[in-house]
């Protein structure tokens, strides 16, 4: 690990002053991604802005009926709160189906969304990588691609968002608030938050340098079946091949987003429309213009069945 | 990882070749175990240290450190108080053999900066019970056979024992059915909630029997 200097933000807007501060600064707050980072040296900051302290950690009601989730409000908090098991039920079931409870109990809601991808290519620092070194190439394109993205690709990258909670926030329809290190505020909506690879790869949101998030708010419960499917290669404690969060009201019409395909939560509004039809006509929609690799190929046809189940599920119950 | 691995000393019986310099020896290299000790828990080739301090609470007694701000909780613990129940397995947040438990909650040491735990209290497996007055889960675990090697048990029995606190709290799991019903200890749950402790021996169905028995007088 590199050397850095830390310091203890006690506010928000001190925290996001002292990252203008301080060029190659990050936030650190659970650790748990970016310490992993830090060992491998893929992540290098010269000083760690401790933002622990700077309260955030609530969960309140909106004045139009939602939440706003604390940017520090632990995984483990944020999945238990009666609240989002009442009225949201397809965060809690994503967050629990993420990670240990060792984990959940650190990671933060904000952390979890800033996450950085789990591509193996990216982790091995002998390989190239265009989200670690911008220029160097894929490893993963021709290489090992089983887990890798399958839409919204690029030729310079085909990693996916880890992620579980925030496949669960896309199809909430979510909003990320931020404070700026001029103390301006801004509301990001979760769907143009994350960033598609394309030719800079290195860039995984739209936040700014010395940017930090304060909060992500729910606007007010929408109801129906709500249910979040993770497929994986063991049944506990890894992160997904695909999974599917979806929303079904009892007339058949809902949302669904999906993880494990994509450089962000893959959410399509217009293929929404097809529920009804059956999971073949979504899935035809959603995946439209797909490019897999001969690897990940059977994601397409994964992605499918998850959903076929799901809303087997939704009718069903 | 280079860590700062102190040549092996100071153990009873056989200081020349224990089983815990042999251990340190397994998990680092014999070079760097012959070193002299460095002055920090990194690689001398990171640069310059920053040092910071930091205090907090480890099974009731307060500790006052000055670190460098590298050193994750796992490293100031064994390294620096010398408590070396807690394990360093992955050192990347995957096996759980790290697990202590922090303002209440089971937490993996090896992904948190010691820095970060200012005014924290903090329970290793020495807090949780000793030889000769063991936690209810430590004797379970020698009862029903438990282990095999014992490397992964400390973070275990942290993990089981704050994992029943969060059954009894209300806080649900993957396999939970009803999101809004109190969770309950089944073996699916058990299985489940432990899913971040590793054991390669594969005492798992040892440790259920042993977490299941305590259980049954907790939750």
């Amino acid at each position: 690990m590199k050397a850095f200097t830390y310091e203890r933000a006690r506010t928000p807007a001190e925290a996001a002053a002292a990252a203008s501060r301080n060029p190659g600064a990050r936030f650190i707050a659970g650790g748990t991604n970016l310490l992993d980072l830090m060992k491998l040296q893929i992540e290098t900051p010269a000083h760690l802005i401790d933002v622990n302290g700077v309260g955030l950690d609530k969960i309140e009601a909106t004045e139009d009926g939602g939440l706003r989730i604390g940017a520090l409000v632990r995984n483990t908090d944020l999945a238990a709160d009666e609240r989002v098991r009442r009225d949201y039920g397809v965060l809690s079931r994503a967050l629990v189906a993420g990670a240990s409870g060792q984990l959940r109990n650190m990671a933060t809601t904000a952390g979890n969304l800033l996450q950085r991808t789990r591509c193996p290519y990216f982790y091995d620092t002998n390989q190239p990588c265009n989200k670690r070194t911008p220029g160097s190439g894929c490893g993963a394109i021709g290489g090992f691609s089983r887990s890798h993205a399958v839409i919204g690709v690029s030729d310079a990258c085909i990693a996916t968002h880890p992620s579980d909670m925030a496949v669960a926030l896309r199809v909430l329809d979510a909003t990320v608030e931020t404070i700026r290190p001029d103390g301006s505020t801004r509301k990001i909506p979760i769907a143009e938050f994350h960033r598609l690879p394309g030719d800079e790869p290195h860039i995984d949101t739209v936040l700014m340098a010395g940017e930090l998030i304060t909060a992500v708010t729910l606007p007010k419960p929408v109801g129906g079946k709500q249910i979040y499917l993770k497929v994986r290669d063991r049944a506990s404690f890894a992160f997904a091949l695909v999974s599917v969060a979806a929303i079904v009201q009892r007339d058949g019409t809902g949302r669904v987003a999906l993880g494990g395909v994509a450089h962000k939560p893959w959410r399509v509004e217009e293929a929404e429309a097809e529920l009804p039809q059956g999971a073949k006509a979504v899935t035809a929609r959603l995946l439209a213009g797909a490019k897999p690799t001969p690897e990940n190929a059977f994601k397409l046809k994964l992605v499918e069945r998850a959903l076929a189940s799901v809303l087997a599920e939704a009718k069903g119950a | 990882m280079n860590t700062d691995r102190r040549a092996p000393t100071g153990e009873p019986g056989n200081p020349d070749f224990t089983r815990r310099g042999f251990l340190v020896i397994g998990t680092s290299t014999a070079a760097a175990a012959m070193m002299p000790p460095l002055a920090e828990a990194q690689a001398p080739a990171a640069g310059p240290s920053v040092m910071t301090k930091v205090s907090f609470n480890v099974n009731g007694k307060a500790c006052d450190l000055e670190l460098d701000t590298r050193t994750t909780l796992l490293d100031a613990l064994r390294e620096h108080l010398h408590l070396t129940g807690s394990k360093k397995g992955c050192d990347q947040g995957q096996c759980g053999a790290c697990t202590v438990i922090s303002r209440g909650r089971r937490i993996v040491s090896c992904l948190s900066l010691a820095v970060m735990h200012e005014g924290d209290n903090i329970t290793t497996i020495e807090g949780l019970g000793t030889p000769e007055k063991m936690h209810p889960l430590q004797a379970a675990f020698v009862k029903h056979d438990g282990f095999q090697c014992g490397y992964c048990t400390p973070g275990q029995i942290c993990s089981a024992v704050a994992m029943l606190r969060e059954i009894k709290a209300g806080i649900p799991s993957h396999v939970t059915a009803d999101l809004t019903a109190p969770p309950q200890l089944t073996p699916a749950e058990l299985r489940e909630r432990m899913s971040g402790n590793i054991c390669r021996c594969g005492a798992y169905s040892n440790m259920a029997e042993a977490i299941t028995e305590v259980a049954g007088g907790i939750v």
